[in-house]
C-alpha cells in the first residue's frame, strides 16, 4: 500500500507542475485575446484607415473625435531611436571594458553597480527626469521647458543600458578565446584585437542586445509619462514635447468611461503596442537562436 | 607609433563609456540622498499625508507597497517555481515545452501598462474583484512570473545530476527526489530570484494605476478588497499631478528615496543570499 501511496504523488505533482507551466502560455495568449477582443470593439465605431493613417489624436473632441496613432507612433519610435543612439555606444563600450580590459576586481565592483542601476524603478527615472534633466536641458538648449522627446530619450537610454550591458557582455564573452589569441599573434594590439576580432565575430549577439534594449525603451511607460511634456501633436524636432501610445493609454485609461469607443481605443492603441514589441522580442530571439546553433 | 596613439584613444573612449554609466548611477544616489535626506525621518516613514499631502509622512504608501508586493509573491512564488520545475525535471525537450519557453521570453518582453489593462480586463472586472490589493496583487504576480520561472530554472540546473542520481538509486520517486533533494539545494538560488522580482514588483506603476493604487486613503486597506497607497504611484502624484508641486518637491524627493531604499535593501539582500552560498 505504502508503494501505491508513493506513486500516487508522484503522479500528482506531475501533473501539478505541468498545470503550472500551462500558466505562462495561457497568459500570453490571454493578453492577446483581451487585446484583440476589445480593439474589435473600438474597430466598430472607428474605421482602420482612421486609426493607423490619421496623424491627429482627439477622442475628447466634442461632436468629433478623431482617433489617429500616427502622431503617438512616431513620438514612440522617436523617443526609442534617441534612447538607442545614446544607449549603445556607452552599452558597447562598456560592455568591452568589462569583459576586456577590466581587472576581476574592479569587474566584481562594477556588475553589482549595473544590476543596481537595472533596479532602480522607473518612477523615480522618471522624477529625475523632471527635477533634473529637465532644468539641465532648458538651460543649455534655451528652451521654456525641457519636457520634451530628448528627456525621454536620456531617460530611456539609462532604463535600456543595464539589459543592453549585460547582454553584449555575454556576447563578448562567447568569442572563443583563440580568436583573439590568432589576432594577438598576428601582431595586433588589444583595441585592434576588440575593433576588428571581437566585435565582428559577436556582431548578431550585440544585435540581439540592442534589440532587447530597444524593446525595453518601446514599452516603458511611467519615465515617458512624466519627461515628455505629453502633447499629443506631431513633433517636429527632438525638442518638441511628445506623447508615446504607453503614455497615452496611462493617462487616458483612468479618466474615460468604462465601454465607450474612446475605452476601446486604448485596448487598440496597446495591441499595437503589443505587436511592436513581440515583433522585436521575436526577431531578437531567431537571432539568438541561429547564432547559438552555429556554435559559437 | 601611429597604432599605439590609437590603441591609447580608443581603451579611454571605452572607459568613458563605463565612467558615464557609473557617474549615472553616482548622480542618482547624490542627488536623490542630498536633496532627499534631510526630509526623511522617522515621523515621515510613520505617518499618514496631512494637509492635502503637503505635510506628513508615506506610511500608507509603504503599507500599500509591502501588502501588494507580498500578496503578488505568495500568487506568482508557487506558479513560478511550479512552472521552473516542470522546465527542468520533467519536460522533455519537444514542441510542448519550446512553446513554453517561448511564452515566458515574450511574457518578459510585455509592456507594463499592457499588464495592466490585461488586470483592469480579467481581474477587476471579469472577475469581480474591483480595485482592490488583491487585483493589482494578481497583475503585479503574473508580471514577475518570468522573471521568477526564469531565475528558478536557473538555481535547479545548477544543482548537479548526480545529486539527483544518488536519491533515484536509494528508491526514491522522481517527486520525492525533487521534494528532499533537488528544492533544498536550490534554495538559496531561488530565494535570490524570487527577491529581485519582489523588489522589481514593488517599484511598478502602470500595472496597479488601474488596478487598486488610490491617489489618497483615509484608512489603511483593511482586507484585500480595498484600494491601498503605494509609493512610486505616490511619488507620481507628488511630482506631476499635485496642486502645489513645488511646495511638495522635499516630500517628493524623500518619498523617492524612500522607494529606492527598499528597493535596493531588497538587491543587496539578493546579493548577500547569493554571495552566501555561492561557496
Amino acid at each position: 500500500m505504502e508503494i501505491k501511496r508513493r506513486l500516487f504523488w508522484d503522479k500528482f505533482f506531475e501533473k501539478v507542475f505541468s498545470g503550472t507551466a500551462l500558466i505562462s502560455v495561457l497568459t500570453l495568449i490571454g493578453i492577446f485575446l483581451m487585446l484583440l477582443s476589445s480593439s474589435a470593439m473600438a474597430f466598430e465605431t472607428i474605421s482602420f484607415s482612421e486609426f493607423f493613417s490619421g496623424a491627429a489624436w482627439n477622442p475628447a473632441a466634442f461632436g468629433k473625435p478623431t482617433y489617429g496613432i500616427g502622431a503617438m507612433l512616431f513620438s514612440t519610435f522617436l523617443v526609442t531611436l534617441g534612447a538607442m543612439v545614446i544607449a549603445v555606444p556607452l552599452g558597447i563600450g562598456t560592455a568591452a571594458f568589462l569583459s576586456e580590459i577590466a581587472s576581476p576586481g574592479i569587474r566584481n565592483v562594477l556588475k553589482p553597480a549595473i544590476e543596481m542601476l537595472a533596479a532602480v524603478p522607473s518612477v523615480v527615472i522618471g522624477f529625475l527626469g523632471i527635477v533634473l534633466v529637465a532644468p539641465a536641458l532648458a538651460q543649455i538648449f534655451h528652451l521654456p521647458h525641457g519636457l520634451n522627446a530628448l528627456n525621454g530619450s536620456i531617460l530611456l537610454a539609462v532604463m535600456a543600458l543595464p539589459t543592453l550591458i549585460t547582454v553584449t557582455e555575454d556576447a563578448i564573452h562567447a568569442v572563443p578565446q583563440h580568436y583573439k589569441e590568432a589576432s594577438y599573434a598576428l601582431g595586433a594590439n588589444r583595441w585592434e584585437t576588440l575593433l576588428k576580432v571581437t566585435l565582428p565575430s559577436c556582431k548578431s549577439g550585440v544585435l540581439v542586445a540592442v534589440m532587447l534594449g530597444m524593446g525595453r525603451a518601446l514599452g516603458e511607460t511611467m519615465t515617458v509619462l512624466m519627461a515628455t511634456g505629453n502633447a499629443t501633436e506631431m513633433p517636429h524636432s527632438i525638442f518638441d514635447s511628445v506623447r508615446t501610445i504607453t503614455a497615452t493609454v496611462a493617462i487616458e485609461m483612468g479618466e474615460v468611461p468604462n465601454g465607450t469607443p474612446h475605452y476601446y481605443s486604448l485596448f487598440a492603441c496597446a495591441l499595437v503596442l503589443f505587436l511592436i514589441t513581440l515583433l522585436v522580442n521575436m526577431a531578437a530571439e531567431r537571432l539568438a537562436a541561429g547564432f547559438r546553433s552555429k556554435g559559437q | 607609433m601611429n597604432r599605439k596613439i590609437i590603441q591609447i584613444l580608443g581603451i579611454s573612449l571605452v572607459i568613458t563609456a563605463t565612467l558615464v554609466v557609473v557617474s549615472i548611477l553616482g548622480m542618482i544616489l547624490f542627488d536623490l540622498t542630498t536633496k532627499g535626506g534631510p526630509t526623511l525621518s522617522w515621523a515621515f516613514l510613520t505617518h499618514f499625508p496631512k494637509k492635502g499631502m503637503t505635510e506628513g509622512g508615506i506610511f500608507p504608501a509603504i503599507f500599500g507597497t509591502t501588502l501588494v508586493t507580498l500578496v503578488s509573491t505568495v500568487l506568482a512564488m508557487p506558479l513560478g517555481i511550479g512552472c521552473a520545475i516542470f522546465l527542468n525535471e520533467y519536460a522533455p525537450d519537444n514542441t510542448f515545452s519550446r512553446l513554453i519557453r517561448a511564452s515566458i521570453r515574450n511574457l518578459a518582453g510585455v509592456p507594463s501598462i499592457v499588464y495592466g489593462l490585461f488586470g483592469v480586463t480579467i481581474f477587476v472586472q471579469f472577475l469581480g474583484m474591483g480595485a482592490s490589493v488583491l487585483a493589482a496583487g494578481c497583475t503585479l504576480g503574473l508580471l514577475t512570473l518570468p522573471s521568477i520561472i526564469t531565475t528558478t530554472e536557473e538555481a535547479l540546473r545548477n544543482v548537479p545530476r548526480l545529486t539527483r542520481e544518488g536519491a533515484l538509486a536509494l528508491g526514491a520517486t522522481k517527486w520525492e527526489t525533487i521534494r528532499t533533494v533537488v528544492i533544498p539545494s536550490a534554495v538559496p538560488g531561488i530565494m535570490t530570484g524570487v527577491i529581485l522580482s519582489l523588489s522589481r514588483g514593488a517599484g511598478e506603476t502602470a500595472p496597479i494605476l488601474f488596478t487598486g493604487v488610490a491617489f489618497y486613503t483615509r484608512y489603511l486597506p483593511g482586507s484585500l478588497m480595498d484600494e491601498f497607497m503605494a509609493l512610486p504611484y505616490h511619488l507620481y502624484i507628488l511630482s506631476t499631478q499635485h496642486h502645489a508641486i513645488e511646495e511638495v518637491r522635499p516630500l517628493a524627493y524623500a518619498t523617492a528615496l524612500t522607494l529606492l531604499g527598499l528597493v535596493f535593501l531588497l538587491n543587496l539582500t539578493a546579493f548577500w543570499v547569493r554571495a552566501r552560498y555561492r561557496k
